[in-house]
């Protein structure tokens, strides 16, 4: 899977063109309340059971900024490297659908909370950099639900407010890839942070994704299309695939690109035009005359930095130096903060290096299996910690492991009850050892000759006879040891 | 006490609260008074039932420690009110009954008032003549042909008219001190800032500001002092610690600085206007207030500036009214575009569509530098005029109006002509500072003239002191006679 350079390109007649692909990430604010009012959050609620007079605009009814939504702002801001403004602007941002209950989205215009960062991808290539163009907040809209009744279009106001942290990226993506590596990254940064839960199922996190093509070598970037709305990375990819080389196809074929809104059709894998520029809505956009401007004490900043979790990019540093990891190893364990917790803790009573593959191997294979995450793994921090430590001593090894953990994972037992009670430890007294060994060598006279005479495989075949002999608790290491040495005598 | 309703609020607090009558009598002798005077058309709903209730319920309790104990207040139809139908003058909201009390109205009922009834106002609170409103046109008790200005036409027309003891408008670019001076009776627009805008039905959100109307500096001192005060529902509502206005009230203003500024002479002003400020100017003078000649030299671009930014403003807060939540729904169209035309088509009326046409314009992609953002600076310009000229004085006066009450009809095909009756109330709203309006002359007709009292931000208490000395000395008499009963 590992390339050492970077090859997303697509091929034309006339050449070469690398995609130029820049995101406007829609994360959702991990808060308890909406944006401006008071109402809950809570995903699947009942259809407008989530709503109040201010979201539903009601005559007279004002907004009043959600302070802690600010603060998970200036926190995402913070793990994005980026420049926290101390000056901020909501606006009104004017279209009429059903969904939008006001007539206007209050978002930031030209005056976001947060300004320029980046963010670092460690793709196999190489670490990448992308650049943050901003952070802006903005309410989410209602849901207009078209395919309940023939006739009707019927709306659910339950995610009108909430707040949406809407995340710009520079132009700086190049590939599906990137892609994919660049919306993990961002995830991963804002559960750390707890200011996003990034579920793309519920709708946490969506993509505009613009994408436009060049000939390789070309300075000029060529005219984007925006694909709107696209809730899934796999198809965030499928859209940048599909229309990477519809554009491709026009150049060639002379045509231009016009700039326009598309929206991906999942069922039949395409873009589809939605709008062009000229039919592009002009939404008006003024500063809010409810809200005054935001403005943020430096202290209230500093004091948020100061409080912020360790970030995934210095955890992977640490994890390198601390634990001895290999960058793919302590990539893997830092993705997700609860799995480099679940880490640290069994590396903190085991072998780091040995735990470290035990979890990325049998450990992830199983949640994966199950469907489940580290937070509800049926095998404790604790009681994996001992079955690693049971294998590092040599108190049973890796195949026995094997069972051990088939049956934690089951009874969810400590492994060293179940080592005892089953008496699985391993067998590793040389005298023992040595006697099960005769008795072997002893049955077998005649393949001793012919592993004599040069049929080394046949070693194998006695290992595995000592392994039977032993129900699988012989020590392979001492065994082949003995074995080598009475086989040479 | 058969006359009771032409007194004072504050002599009316006195009787009740010396018992000289109870508040089920008084609220009887307004709903009686009321159902005289429908000609006026000042009201849009009664809650005459609903008052006497309330009326009873205080004279079986009474708390006599309230600023308002037991007085009935109509208002005007852009303050929600809990179960009672609330239209903004509009057809759009004719069928609109919301469940909850706007911050101001809640203010009244917890100071002791309770609802009388609803009062008709330009739709939207757009005009200055209250014609523009879905439910008619009202008529100036002074005169059976004259407006009572607007948009807080229904409030001044009930309160001139003996229909409430007080009342409530709202002021956007002159909405209470226009009618106020129409109608020979206080208004006061305070600083914005001081009432809370949560649950009155929005027109311009920066320069919307509620205010009392009554018949005299005293009762308006006690009127602020019940609705005003800090509300954190609303973003732009000023944290600060309530006033006693009425007890403050003094009319000692030896001293004060009050600035004579020269843009406020217009041309084609009538002579009676500028009579009435010299009367004014003398009288200031002669309780010891020195005069101080002030310019405010971007005056002349307030209409201009007001027409774009509250329009613009207005064309964003109405776009809530599309037929979808509550309100009227227009029963034609095939899609939700076409639902949308004709519920706003048949909803809204002429002016207020045209306010919306002049605000999405000013808004719009290529024109927005051009006049919203310019108009966002000058207004800049007009409030640091004011600012400069509060170095040097206390307070500023003015004619509220240039001419007296027009005739009904007169103005109503010329937009530009009925803009220019704000003329001196706008320049104010957009610097967001409290201004006065108290009668203090009539003209040849007998009409009644209005002075306006400009203060710094939060500084109502000066101007209504200013007020009150000027009432005391400038020998107003209402000349209402009531010719609609």
């Amino acid at each position: 899977m590992s390339k050492e350079k970077f090859d997303y390109f697509v091929e034309g007649d006339k050449g070469k063109y690398e995609v130029v692909i820049g995101l406007e990430v829609h994360a959702q604010v991990l808060s308890n309340s909406k944006l401006f009012s008071g109402s809950s959050t809570k995903f699947g609620a009942d259809p407008n059971k989530q709503v109040s007079l201010i979201d539903s605009a009601f005559p007279g009814m004002l907004p009043v900024i959600n302070e802690e939504c600010v603060k998970q702002a200036v926190r995402t801001g913070l793990g994005l490297n980026a420049k926290i403004n101390n000056f901020s602007v909501f606006d009104r941002k004017n279209y009429f659908y059903a969904d939008l209950p006001q007539g206007y989205q209050i978002s930031q215009y030209k005056k976001p909370i947060v300004g320029e960062g980046k963010v670092l991808l460690d793709m196999p290539y190489g670490s990448k950099e992308i650049g943050i163009e901003r952070l802006h907040l903005e309410q989410d809209a209602g849901k207009s639900i078209h395919d309940m009744d023939p006739s009707n279009t019927y709306v659910d106001l339950n995610r009108s407010g909430i707040a949406l942290m809407e995340i710009v990226s520079k132009p700086d993506l190049r590939s599906p890839d990137e892609v994919n590596a660049y919306i993990k990254k961002l995830r991963t940064i804002m559960r750390y942070l707890g200011t996003c839960d990034g579920n793309m199922q519920e709708g946490s996190l969506r993509a505009d994704v613009n994408v436009s093509v060049r000939k390789v070598g070309d300075k000029k970037f060529g005219t984007r299309c925006e694909i709107k709305n696209v809730n899934s990375i796999k198809f965030m990819q499928m859209a940048i695939e599909y229309e990477a080389n519809r554009q491709v196809e026009l150049l060639e074929e002379g045509k231009e690109i016009d700039q326009e809104t598309r929206l991906f059709d999942t069922k039949k894998n395409e873009t589809r035009s939605m709008r062009s520029k000229e039919d592009a809505h002009d939404y008006r956009y003024f500063p809010d005359p409810d809200l005054l401007p935001l403005k943020l004490e430096q202290k209230l900043i500093d004091d948020l930095k100061k409080s912020l979790p360790e970030l995934p990019d210095n955890k992977k540093e640490r994890f390198t130096q601390e634990y001895e990891l290999n960058s793919y190893e302590a990539n893997v364990l830092v993705s997700e903060k609860e799995i480099s917790d679940y880490y640290e803790e069994v590396a903190k009573l085991s072998d780091k290096k040995l735990a470290a593959t035990w979890m990325m191997g049998d450990l992830f294979a199983m949640l994966n299996d199950k469907g489940l995450n580290i937070s509800n793994s049926p095998i404790s921090a604790k009681n994996f910690a001992e079955l690693v430590q049971s294998i590092k001593s040599g108190e049973i090894s890796g195949r026995i492991a094997k069972e051990v953990f088939e049956i934690m994972v089951e009874s969810g037992d400590n492994p060293k009850k179940i080592i005892e009670s089953k008496g699985m430890k391993q067998q590793s007294d040389p005298k023992e050892l040595e006697k099960m060994i005769n008795e072997i060598l002893s049955k077998n006279k005649d393949k001793i000759d012919q592993y004599k005479a040069g049929k080394e495989k046949l070693f194998g075949f006695f290992v595995g006879q000592v392994m039977k002999l032993s129900g699988g608790k012989a020590n392979p290491q001492l065994t082949n040891e003995i074995l080598k040495k009475l086989l040479k005598g | 006490m058969s006359n009771i309703t032409n007194r004072s609020l504050n002599e009316i607090l006195e009787s009740i609260k010396s018992k000289k009558i109870s508040s089920l009598e008084l609220t009887q002798a307004y709903i009686k008074n009321i159902e005289n005077a429908k000609k006026l058309n000042a009201f849009v709903t009664t809650t005459f039932d609903q008052a006497l209730e309330n009326a009873k319920k205080f004279d079986n309790k009474p708390n006599n420690e309230q600023l308002l104990s037991g007085i009935p207040l109509a208002v005007k139809d852009l303050f929600c009110t809990e179960n009672v139908k609330t239209t903004a003058g509009s057809n759009i909201l004719n069928n609109f009954i919301p469940s909850y009390d706007s911050t101001v109205t809640k203010n009244l009922w917890d100071n002791g008032a309770f609802l009388l009834g609803k009062l008709n106002c330009d739709e939207f609170a757009m005009g200055s003549s209250n014609e523009t409103s879905f439910f008619g046109n009202v008529i100036n008790p002074v005169g059976n042909h004259l407006v009572p200005g607007g948009s807080s036409g229904g409030s001044s027309s009930a309160l001139a008219a003996d229909l409430t003891p007080a009342t409530i408008g709202t002021d956007t670019g002159g909405s209470i001190r226009q009618p106020a001076s129409f109608t020979g009776t206080v208004g006061l627009k305070p600083t914005y800032g001081l009432c809370s805008r949560w649950g009155i039905v929005a027109f311009a959100s920066s320069l919307d500001q509620a205010g009392p109307m009554t018949k005299t500096v005293t009762d308006c001192a006690i009127m602020l002092e019940a609705m005003s005060g800090f509300d954190e529902k609303d973003s732009t509502s000023i944290n600060k610690k309530k006033e006693t206005y009425s007890k403050d009230l003094k009319d000692n203003i030896k001293g004060l600085k009050i600035g004579i500024p020269k843009e406020y002479r217009v041309d084609n002003m009538p002579k009676e206007i500028d009579e009435l400020w010299e009367k004014g100017k003398k009288i200031l003078k002669n309780l010891g207030a020195q005069l101080v000649d002030i310019s405010l030299p971007h005056t002349k671009y307030a209409l201009p500036t007001y027409y774009i930014v509250a329009p613009a403003e207005a064309s964003s807060n109405l776009a809530r009214y599309d037929g979808v939540r509550y309100g009227y729904r227009s029963q034609k169209g095939k899609d939700l575009i076409e639902m949308y035309e004709n519920t706003r088509s048949e909803g809204f009326g002429d002016e207020v569509k045209r306010r919306i046409l002049i605000g999405t314009y000013v808004l719009s992609s290529g024109y927005y530098d051009a006049y919203y953002l310019k108009a966002q600076k000058v207004r800049q310009l007009i409030k640091k005029d004011f600012d400069d000229s509060f170095m040097k004085v206390d307070a500023i006066l003015t004619p509220s109006t240039p001419s007296s009450a027009f005739k009904i009809g007169e103005k109503t095909n010329d937009p530009v002509s009925m803009y220019l009756n704000d003329i001196f109330t706008v320049p104010v709203n957009l610097a967001g500072l409290p201004a006065l309006s108290l009668p203090a002359g009539l003209d040849k007709q007998g009409h009644p003239l209005g002075l306006q009292l400009i203060g710094k931000a939060l500084d109502e208490q000066k101007i209504l002191n200013i007020g009150y000395a000027i009432e005391k000395n400038c020998g107003y008499k209402n000349k209402i006679k009531k010719w609609w009963s």
